[in-house]
């Protein structure tokens, strides 16, 4: 009872009122992500008979989410996280690092704002962004075209609303995103490692390897955790380019949802959103623990 | 009966800087800056921020390349060697520990570059840490370890590689003074014990003149002089050394011939070059050198009195309106309190004298 009443005062016996700065959200959380992940796992496990309307206990839902047209778009869909998280955390940290060792202010300034606006750029504006350079009448599809007598489609093999285009599209805002959360890693970076390092006799490569990639390594697994996650769950994007023909886990949730093709899916689409569930929940742990170390190692 | 060191000593080696000069667009950081530094000699390098100290300490490092002049190492120039090839043991001010190292690890990183075994490595390092007293602490990680702990390991991590040169960069300068106090004794002992040539640059001039075998007082980028403490105390060669090393104070005198200087209704002998007689001058005293005796017919008044332990030191006011610090040993600050009329006189040996354009 007395360490329940101290952990609520502070000394001097006034009571802590901090806390409840994170009541709003906290309440937020409960409503919007706690309670719909309950009702996706209560779901994912049920189904309903058509014609008595009983509820019962299932395995089927799980078991056709994993099966044919949705485990090729499970596969798909991790395709597309990890090829355009792996591609955007390489050039990502290749552009970071040329900012954060920059000498111009300018143009770090230029490449922090403009990271900052387009990681947080998609949906329909991308979509249609894109279509306009590299759709089938596209910019750069034309001058192609017309320079070159190429077709992107028919030579280079090359079409937007494939798989393969939606990956070049999500680059767009992953790779500022990664800019984002790798930068400050990489300012944290100190000096004196370098000095220190090379005084003891190591060559750039040796201090690479042996001082800083260890340092830095915690931070750009867990940006390419954060980016594949990112992918993973994207939808507008995806959906506006290639109205929801992609087969991707987020668009067959969407297509089961909405009954555009089959009605009473609703169960499916629960155990397809818990199978990302399945693969966010521990990445995301792994995020956090990467996360921690790195906040150690650059304190 | 003397233990073993646990480390061998290292050779002592011989630094020559050679009319160095270092230019940072306008700024001349050094400026025609000449100084040997003896085999197995702790020299400090003292001044104000801006004085170039550092510039020269990492120029030695290689960190830096002279714009023209010599850096000498044993005789040959290592002007255009680069930095890791200079074998050179380095304490940053700032703590720079490999984060993601224990402390032998960090203490063996230099071994493991030099392709020491992974056993070699480790009892070395361990013998290192040893010798800075941190035996119990070999598997901890920067952030386990207070600023103290890691200047230590930072110091065994210098020293691994056996440097021809050791250099401190300011490494107390973070620290609280307690530890400063503790680590200044044992950065010390560790270098007579080793031998190795030190240069060690910092802004504090106690510490400077507790730990150097000579130091270095510079400005503007150039040495002013360079000598060992106690020389440096009591001989400053140039005004601005007067001025920077200890407490001085300044009264007005007149030189009466070439070798002494009236100052009130005293006559003192004059140190260094005098003035033609008759010249106006200040001159130069440590309170130490100034007595002060409980008078009622004394000219001075003592304004603020402060304890030093051993010591306090006195603040007067003299009736012509100058000021003058003085020290007197505690047993006596009763009689001197706040209030008391002094007479106040100077120490019988020579002074330094200065003209006031000087």
């Amino acid at each position: 009872m007395t360490t329940t009443r101290r952990r609520w005062r502070i000394p001097g016996g006034r009571v802590r009122l901090g806390w409840l700065g994170l009541a709003p959200f906290a309440a937020y959380l409960a409503v919007f992500f706690v309670l719909p992940s309950v009702l996706v796992l209560f779901s994912a496990f049920r189904r309903v008979d058509p014609d008595t309307g009983v509820h019962s206990f299932t395995l089927q839902n799980w078991s056709d989410s994993l099966h044919g047209a949705y485990l090729k778009g499970l596969e798909n869909s991790i395709q597309l996280a990890a090829v355009t998280a792996v591609i955007s955390a390489v050039l990502g940290l290749v552009l970071a690092y040329a900012i954060s060792t920059s000498r111009r202010p300018f143009f770090k300034q230029l490449v922090s704002t403009s990271s900052a606006v387009l990681a947080n750029f998609g949906g329909l504006p991308l979509a249609f962004l894109f279509v306009a350079v590299l759709g089938s009448a596209g910019v750069l599809t034309s001058t192609v075209q017309s320079l070159f007598g190429l077709s992107l489609q028919d030579d280079l093999h090359f079409s937007l609303f494939s798989i393969r285009g939606v990956e070049l599209v999500y680059l767009y805002f992953l790779i500022p995103l990664m800019v984002l959360v790798i930068t400050p890693a990489l300012e944290g970076i100190r000096p004196q490692w370098r000095e220190a390092a090379e005084n003891l006799g190591a060559t750039g490569w040796q201090y690479w390897r042996w001082v800083a990639a260890p340092v830095l390594l915690p931070n750009v697994l867990g940006s390419t955790v954060l980016l594949f996650c990112g992918s993973l769950s994207a939808f507008a994007t995806a959906s506006a380019l290639t109205n929801g023909t992609l087969a991707i886990v987020p668009l067959q949730i969407d297509t089961a949802v909405s009954g555009n093709v089959l009605v009473g899916q609703e169960n499916l689409a629960a155990a397809l959103a818990l199978n990302m569930i399945v693969i966010v929940v521990p990445l995301t742990l792994i995020y956090q623990l990467l996360q921690k170390r790195t906040t150690t190692w650059l304190r | 009966m003397t233990a073993e060191p646990a480390v061998a000593t290292i050779e002592g080696t011989r630094v020559e800087y050679l009319d160095v000069t270092r230019v940072f667009g306008a700024t001349r950081a050094l400026d025609g800056f000449t100084l040997q530094i003896e085999p197995g000699e702790l020299l400090a390098l003292l001044g104000p921020s801006g004085c170039g100290k550092t510039t020269a300490l990492r120029l030695l490092a290689g960190f830096d390349q002279l714009s023209s002049g010599q850096l000498l190492i044993d005789g040959r120039d290592v002007s255009r060697q680069p930095v890791n090839k200079r074998d050179m043991g380095m304490v940053f001010q700032s703590y720079s520990l490999f984060p993601t190292m224990s402390a032998r690890d960090n203490v063996g990183f230099g071994l493991r570059l030099r392709g020491a075994s992974t056993s070699d490595r480790r009892r070395r390092a361990g013998e290192l840490l040893e010798l800075v007293g941190l035996s119990a602490h070999t598997e901890k990680y920067p952030h386990q370890m207070s600023g103290g702990q890691q200047q230590r390991v930072a110091l065994a991590r210098a020293l691994a590689i056996q440097p021809r040169v050791l250099l401190l960069d300011e490494p107390l300068s973070a620290l609280d003074a307690k530890v400063r106090t503790q680590l200044r004794d044992e950065i010390r002992r560790i270098q007579l014990e080793l031998g190795v040539t030190t240069v060690f640059v910092t802004h504090d001039q106690e510490e400077a003149l507790s730990m150097a075998d000579r130091v270095g007082v510079m400005r503007a980028g150039q040495l002013e002089q360079c000598d060992a403490p106690s020389v440096l105390y009591q001989r400053p060669a140039t005004p601005f050394v007067a001025e920077f090393v200890g407490t001085m104070n300044h009264l007005p005198g007149v030189v009466r011939d070439g070798s002494t200087v009236q100052v009130g209704d005293q006559s003192v002998p004059a140190d260094g070059q005098v003035p033609l007689s008759g010249t106006a001058v200040s001159v130069l005293a440590r309170p130490e050198a100034v007595l002060v005796e409980a008078s009622v017919e004394g000219d001075a008044v003592v304004q603020v009195a402060t304890f030093f332990g051993a010591v306090t030191r006195l603040r007067m006011l003299r009736s012509d309106g100058v000021e003058l610090l003085a020290d007197v040993s505690s047993h006596r600050a009763g009689e001197l309190a706040p209030g008391t009329r002094v007479a106040v006189s100077l120490v019988d040996r020579p002074v330094l004298v200065r003209t006031p354009s000087s």
